[in-house]
């Protein structure tokens, strides 16, 4: 394989290094924060690992919208529950990334500035109550089987993280999927609501993975070093076969007539996926886009204050406790 | 009053603090000022919601109507609801929300407190688990306010209007209902006279660290106003909260 340009002036040192690097990661090794890493390396996982925060932080916005409204109170707290794991998931990942040496201030920066991306799914609406169970069952549905893949990363500080949020995003599998699961058996109103919300999120969570094999730029290269254990289709195909079941369990339809078992392969055959509302979404045009990032900006800077204010404190305390120790 | 009306219609009101405060502090839930606070408030709004569950239940059970905690919450009118206006003032900037979360906790906790050692067992045994939460919720929002308090020249002007504005409904507090003296005189409550002394102390404490002014020159809002009296925006909060429930009358979820 012809070296990259960005790789092309390596010194013989940094030659013979990369070699090691590659042999490591290429038999299974974990790579760790003061470990030698290709910058290309480097780079890639502070893009992967800091969308992957975003995500988790943007996705409290759709589900936190029915917090208030939540249909009775164990449904209430399961969501506030949820909901705030995505917070935590979205802190213990910025700590992660940290470890590559950038702060999570300028993450949050380039988040708010729209040079960073965040997963496409938390740009549609959460339009009725049937949508946070459809989220759960099917985004943390998603969210797992490629987490699942990803506790198995070579950046050692990113694959303990998803071993540790996979656990949460189980539950929060499960609670989705009791709530369509209960909405099915429930009034035509409500089994209504259900099949509604399935029929608006079930492409959008298949375009999740990414764009197909053919189109996805990065998929090569992170492979060959170990970031991912599997292709995006292959992530894809994985999660078809896993919800049709579910689906037929609950007694709801997938809004794709296309979808056909395969004796021979023993995998579920899907329609195409409409790639052009994939860029769409992705470029920023999606149906929430703006709103999201704006809800964000807000946040960010109604907080302002109330962050200066806690450094000034600290900063108070500090020089105290220096005064008094002197 | 019967003791036990009277001590219905006080867990409703412990019940309904809880809820709509609660509320109040899960619409921070996604919009806090920094990712930590986000988490801190959703889990204080959850334990709220856990408290306010356990009061809810054990009214219902000792109401006898078949009304469980759910249809408690979600199928009373506004003035049915027994909670301080207080705690259903909208949520105002992070300052108003933790200025009126620490004056609610602190009395919460020694309320709480003083309940754990009631002469009622099924309350006793809720007050007591509660009580060990509201510890935290006390420390996080106490800390808060002498962050606040003592930060920067806008924190503090933010933190001394929120407790200007919040500290006028704090006298609806300790004023007794009808149950809540009912309940004073049988050992089940505590006095709310007694129980003010000490909340104030500990709100003194933490005043005075934070280098903020009580505003006691400034007339309670109100008068006379105590449990169960509402403002215009407990409505509100509560058509949003039961528009879902009460579209789907008889629905399991
Ligand atoms: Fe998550
Ligand atoms: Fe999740």
């Amino acid at each position: 394989m012809p070296q990259k340009n960005t790789e092309s002036a390596l010194s013989p040192e940094d030659a013979a290094r990369l070699e090691a690097f590659e042999a490591h990661v290429g038999k299974g090794g974990y790579v760790e924060p003061k470990d030698w890493m290709p910058e290309r390396y480097r780079k890639q996982l502070i893009r992967m690992m800091s969308q992957h925060a975003h995500s988790e932080v943007v996705g409290m916005l759709p589900e936190g919208n029915w917090i208030t409204r939540a249909p009775s109170l164990r449904r209430k707290m399961v969501l506030l529950a949820k909901v705030q794991d995505e917070a935590g998931h979205g802190l213990y990942i910025y700590c992660g990334t940290e470890t590559l040496g950038v702060d999570r201030e300028e993450l949050v920066e380039a988040l708010l500035a729209g040079k960073a991306k965040y997963s496409s799914i938390f740009n549609y609406p959460t339009l009725t109550w049937a949508d946070i169970g459809a989220i759960g069952w099917l985004v943390d549905g998603a969210a797992i089987v490629n987490q699942t893949m990803l506790a198995k990363a070579s950046y050692g500080p990113y694959a303990r993280a998803m071993i540790r949020i996979c656990k949460e995003e189980n539950f929060h599998k499960r609670q989705g999927y009791e709530i369509m699961a209960t909405l099915s058996k429930g009034t035509p109103a409500q089994k209504a609501m259900a099949q509604d919300a399935l029929d608006r999120w079930w492409w959008p969570s298949l375009m999740m993975f990414g764009p197909s094999d053919t189109n996805s730029p990065n998929s090569a290269e992170l492979i060959k070093w170990g970031v991912k254990k599997k292709t995006n289709d292959e992530l894809r195909q994985r999660f078809v076969d896993l919800t049709v079941p579910q689906a037929e369990a609950i007694g709801l339809t997938l809004p794709d007539p296309d979808l056909r078992y395969d004796e021979e392969t023993k995998h579920w055959n899907f329609g195409e996926i409409d790639w052009d509302e994939f860029w769409t979404v992705v470029k920023g045009n999606g149906p929430c886009n703006k709103e999201r990032l704006e809800a964000r900006r807000r946040a960010h800077d109604d907080g302002a204050w109330v962050r200066a204010a806690a450094e000034a404190y600290a900063a108070k305390r500090n020089g105290h406790n220096r005064a008094t120790a002197a | 009053m019967d003791s036990n009306a009277a001590l219905v219609d006080f867990l409703l009101g412990l019940g309904d603090d809880r809820l709509v405060l609660g509320h109040r502090l899960s619409e921070w839930c996604g919009h806090a000022p920094i990712l930590e606070e986000d988490i801190a408030l959703t889990n204080i709004a959850l334990d709220l919601i856990g408290q306010a569950t356990l009061f809810l239940g054990l009214a219902g059970d000792i109401e006898g109507k078949g009304r469980d905690a759910d249809a408690l919450a979600y199928f009373r009118s506004d003035r049915e609801f027994r909670n301080h206006p207080l705690v259903e003032l909208p949520k105002g900037d992070f300052a108003f929300t933790i200025v009126r979360q620490f004056l609610f906790d602190a009395f919460g906790y020694h309320l709480l407190q003083a309940l754990a050692e009631s002469a009622h067992e099924g309350l006793s045994g809720i007050a007591g688990k509660s009580a060990k939460e509201t510890a935290y919720h006390l420390r996080h929002s106490a800390e808060w306010v002498v962050r606040l308090g003592d930060g920067t020249e806008e924190s503090h002007v933010r933190a001394q209007s929120a407790l200007d504005e919040a500290w006028r409904w704090t006298g609806a507090l300790f004023v007794p209902t009808p149950a809540e003296a009912v309940l004073a005189e049988s050992g089940v409550a505590p006095d709310l006279v007694g129980l003010e002394s000490v909340w104030r102390s500990s709100v003194d404490e933490v005043i005075r660290n934070s280098t903020l002014e009580l505003p006691e020159a400034l007339p309670p809002t109100g008068k006379g106003y105590r449990r169960g009296d509402h403002t215009e925006h407990l409505g509100t909060l509560l058509a949003e909260m039961q528009s879902l429930a009460r579209a789907h009358p008889g629905a399991t979820w």
